[in-house]
């Protein structure tokens, strides 16, 4: 039997006959990157393969890396395989890494999402014989409600708070959660609301310019620190704003300025379990991911015509067990970091 | 039900307790009064029987979605609560019923409909209002098998959205909680109705029906209206009052002379009524405990009418108290045979007086309902005793008896000022409680499993070992005492270090230390270790500390022989009284 086209050594998932990594976790000679997260996008390696829509992002995590970007269905060949990106719909440029063999073609999926993001490509269904899928979401427990349900969640609580002239801090991932909420946002509000300005914390506003620059719709937005100029800590220039920080900024000083009356709201996949909210001590949870929900991890897996899955992230042995239930060939992938709980 | 799972959602989603409040006050002044009584028991944490076990809510839940039971213990686990794993599984189940004759899609049968036979009547339980699900659909499943359950379970799940579907399968298992103090339960009435909290808080006291009737009597804005009459409800019991923690001595408190000083028993706080020709025994979870112990309502029976008298169900005997650990074989026993009774015997501690011929005393200062305390029970039998004050010169003379409190087997002193009203809930400066310091061990990290609730999905329930010889032995469990980034902290460790799963428990690599502490200690059958501590709680983290330098279990039995002296064993040839 020939050796598998993709296997895990030191330094990540591997593929030898193309002599490059995807997603490496060390430095690796070329690196195959699906997209800008941090856990899968890590500095020092020779040379980057992304998608074009990604290098910009990527760019700004990574500093001046050497980059060559691939559009989305391009062919080319490294050693001894065929390498192309297709959409993964999970943030901006974020893509499924299509290997093609000599006798198989394997598609490790990175990060996606079926759900409808106006702030990314849509996520691209690639045939394939051995799919390697997160599992991020890997439980039954996890169906997400209509996305443009959810943006009306976000925008209801954001006008009540307006009314009751209190700032709404909605905590989300600086990359791909901020812009997936604005681009909604800007959808979904009445035409006097798209006057208002959204204030974004640093590590957010850092990365809208490659959003704007692929045209993603948005409401105006300001960092904040800027806009309010020398004056600090005046806590009236918030009331009834709508502020987007990461998770990170929750309990920092950064929020006093918002008053101690702010609702903080918290949009990841994680809200869906009642413990999770509770135990963040946030006002809301808003049950907004990037990843997909159990319905369409099967679906997905189902459409790739995949015979062997390999799951990896999250509920790994959930997905492979269940999988491997209904007929299906699976194994489990580790990680860098052999932990079950993933960043959202 | 829709109305009242708002209401629901309104207080569970916010941390604010001024939002919460707003959210009942909004609730109590719009609802129906027939559904507003039921929504206040449930409020103030009042259940309904279990109805429905939770094997079949489960059974059902993987017929309705086609899930492997492993799934479903997986999801389970995540969550951790069973109501809201099965209506996160459940919701919308019924909604997209497969076309007849189509086979199944590879994946299983997530969406699978109920057999047609229990689908139909479902539609618009959503509108159906809260006090017909509870008196005219959970109540009549009661005494049905399970298989007759089923089909109305069902059938009602396929009408409710998730936040419905939530709370009838609380209800249904009998453990809605709502993530309401009492507190503001009763600020909220209070501001509907335009009484002072401290009488709210008395209305709300003691065994009531969700009637309308009920919750009129509630809202009324008459203060005198209500209260003064304890004809209305005869066993009703007074809000208790309680101390708050003494930090560091007694110093600051002025003059022994002021203050009434007390033992602290080690029992069961609670009320003793005598009214109206009966006798009720209020434990301060305001359960009605008099049938559990039997010779204080007989003894009770000699008090005056109209009396009501605070204290300590207290196990005690030749004039000492009994560790705790024999109360415990008493309580939540109703069969009370003679061995019981000779085993553990119990007397009621009074150390307040609340109502005296039907009046009530509470607003007197401590030093007159002392001397009235001490007039009612100059006769009294031994069962219903008065809990003798402490005379000392000075604060030090005090912290020596404290220090006597362990072979006493209470828990140290009250200290409460003579001038001192008897208020409503805890107000700090009048009544101290000086407790004797914890037990302290160090003990290894052995085993953990998820925790529930906010803890869900988290590690956070672990078991502790000492060394026995080479080897580890389980002592205790504890959940509490550590801040979340230690919780989160272990549990990435926890999931990177597990040697063994056993379900849900992972046996973890003996690496980490924990200083526990606890209040009691004492031999017990039913632990594999011999030995049982109660209150057993993570002081610190010691990592510092290596494993190898944990407790020995004998350092554990030279506390459990230094504990108060055992009294008579038990009658031989018996069981574990358990």
């Amino acid at each position: 039997m020939p050796p598998p086209l993709l296997a895990t050594d030191e330094r990540g998932l591997a593929c030898a006959a193309g002599r490059f990594h995807i997603d490496p976790w060390r430095p690796a000679p070329i690196a195959v990157i699906t997209h800008a997260h941090a856990d899968h996008a890590r500095a020092g390696s020779g040379l980057y393969y992304c998608a074009a829509s990604c290098a910009g992002l990527l760019r700004r995590r990574l500093g001046p890396v050497n980059i060559q970007p691939l559009a989305f269905g391009e062919r080319v060949k490294l050693g001894g395989v065929w390498v192309s990106l297709h959409p993964a719909g999970h943030v901006l440029g974020s893509a499924q890494a299509r290997i093609e063999g000599a006798d198989e073609v394997w598609v490790v999926s990175g990060d996606y999402k079926r759900a409808r993001d106006d702030s990314c490509e849509s996520f691209e269904v690639v045939a394939c014989d051995v799919f390697i899928s997160e599992a991020t979401f890997a439980l039954p427990i996890y169906r997400w409600d209509e996305p443009g349900q959810l943006i009306e969640q976000v925008l209801s609580w954001w006008r009540a708070n307006r009314e009751r002239n209190i700032a709404s801090v909605l905590m989300g991932y600086s990359l791909g959660k901020a812009q997936r909420i604005l681009a909604g946002l800007w959808r979904a509000m009445a035409p006097a609301e798209r006057e208002l300005t959204i204030h974004l914390h640093g590590a957010v506003d850092a990365l809208m310019e490659p959003y704007r620059a692929a045209g993603i719709a948005m409401p105006t937005t300001a960092k904040v620190g800027e806009a309010e100029g020398k004056r600090r800590a005046d806590a009236d220039q918030f009331r009834g704003a709508l502020v987007i920080a990461p998770p990170s900024a929750a309990g920092s000083p950064w929020m006093r300025r918002f008053g101690a009356d702010a609702e903080i709201g918290f949009a990841s996949g994680w809200m869906r379990v009642r413990g999770a909210r509770r135990r963040g001590g946030y006002d809301r949870g808003f049950v907004i991911s990037d990843h997909a929900d159990w319905p369409d991890l099967l679906r997905t897996i189902r459409e790739s015509g995949a015979r062997r899955v390999l799951a990896t992230h999250g509920s790994s042995g959930v997905l492979a067990r269940y999988l491997n239930e209904q007929g299906l060939e699976t194994g489990e992938l580790g990680t860098a970091f052999g932990g079950e709980g993933e960043e959202d | 039900m829709k109305r009242f799972a708002e209401l629901y959602e309104a207080i569970d989603s916010t941390t604010s307790t001024n939002r919460k409040v707003e959210a009942m006050v909004a609730y109590f002044r719009e609802a129906d009064p027939r559904d507003a009584a039921w929504a206040l028991y449930f409020l103030t944490g009042q259940k309904l029987k279990r109805l429905v076990p939770a094997r079949s809510l489960a059974r059902w839940t993987l017929e309705l979605t086609g899930l492997p039971e492993w799934l479903f213990g997986e999801s389970y686990d995540a969550v951790g609560d069973l109501a809201e794993t099965i209506s996160l599984l459940a919701e919308g189940a019924e909604l997209t019923p497969r076309p007849p004759g189509t086979p199944a899609p590879v994946q299983g049968g997530l969406f699978e409909s109920p057999p047609a036979e229990e689908a139909g009547p479902g539609s618009n339980t959503g509108a159906v209002p809260l006090h017909v699900w509870v008196e005219q659909r959970l109540e009549r499943l009661r005494g049905l098998s399970p298989e007759q359950q089923r089909g109305p379970v069902l059938s009602w799940w396929a009408g409710l959205d998730r936040a419905q579907l939530f709370l009838v399968v609380k209800l249904l298992t009998g453990s809605l909680r709502v993530g309401v103090s009492r507190t503001l339960v009763v600020r909220a009435l209070a501001e509907v109705a335009a009484v002072p909290a401290a009488v709210m808080e008395h209305r709300l006291m003691g065994n009531w029906r969700a009637t309308p009737e009920f919750l009129r009597g509630v809202l009324a804005a008459d203060v005198h209206g209500d209260e003064s009459a304890p004809a209305t409800d005869l066993s009703r019991p007074y809000p208790f009052f309680l101390a708050s923690q003494l930090e560091g001595g007694p110093e600051t408190l002025g003059e022994p002379r002021d203050w009434q000083i007390e033992w602290k028993w080690d029992g069961i706080r609670a009320q003793l009524i005598r009214r109206g020709g009966s006798v009720f025994l209020w434990s301060r979870g305001e359960e009605l405990i008099s049938d559990r112990f039997p010779e204080i309502a007989d003894a009770a029976a000699r008090l005056p009418d109209g009396v009501a008298l605070d204290g300590e169900v207290l196990a005690f005997r030749d004039d000492r108290a009994l560790p705790f650990a024999r109360l415990q074989r008493r309580i939540g026993r109703t069969n009370i045979t003679g061995r019981a009774l000779r085993e553990a015997p119990v007397v009621f501690m009074a150390y307040d007086v609340l109502e005296q011929g039907g009046e009530d005393v509470r607003a007197r200062p401590l030093s007159e309902r002392r001397a009235i305390l001490e007039s009612l029970l100059a006769a009294a039998s031994p069962r219903v005793r008065i809990s003798p004050t402490i005379e000392v010169p000075d604060w030090p003379a005090a912290a020596r008896l404290r220090a006597e409190s362990r072979a006493r087997a209470v828990e140290g002193l009250m200290l409460k000022k003579l001038d001192s009203l008897y208020g409503v809930g805890r107000r700090r400066g009048d009544w101290w409680k000086w407790k004797i310091d914890p037990y302290c061990i160090d003990a290894v990290l052995v085993y953990a499993q998820p925790g529930h609730g906010r803890r869900a999905g988290l590690l956070t329930d672990y078991t502790f070992a000492v060394w026995d010889g080479p080897a580890l032995s389980p002592i205790a469990k504890a959940y509490s005492g550590l801040d979340q980034g230690e919780i989160e902290e272990l549990d990435r460790w926890i999931r990177q270090h597990t040697v063994e799963r056993f379900g849900p428990v992972r046996s973890v690599e003996p690496i980490h230390v924990f200083e526990l502490h606890f209040e009691a200690i004492s031999a017990s059958p039913r632990h594999r270790s011999g030995i049982a501590v109660r209150f057993p709680r993570i002081a610190r983290w010691r990592k510092d500390k290596p494993a190898a330098e944990a407790d020995t279990m004998d350092s554990i039995r030279r506390l459990l022989s230094a504990a108060p002296p055992p009294d008579s064993p038990d009658p031989p040839g018996e069981d574990d009284p358990g």
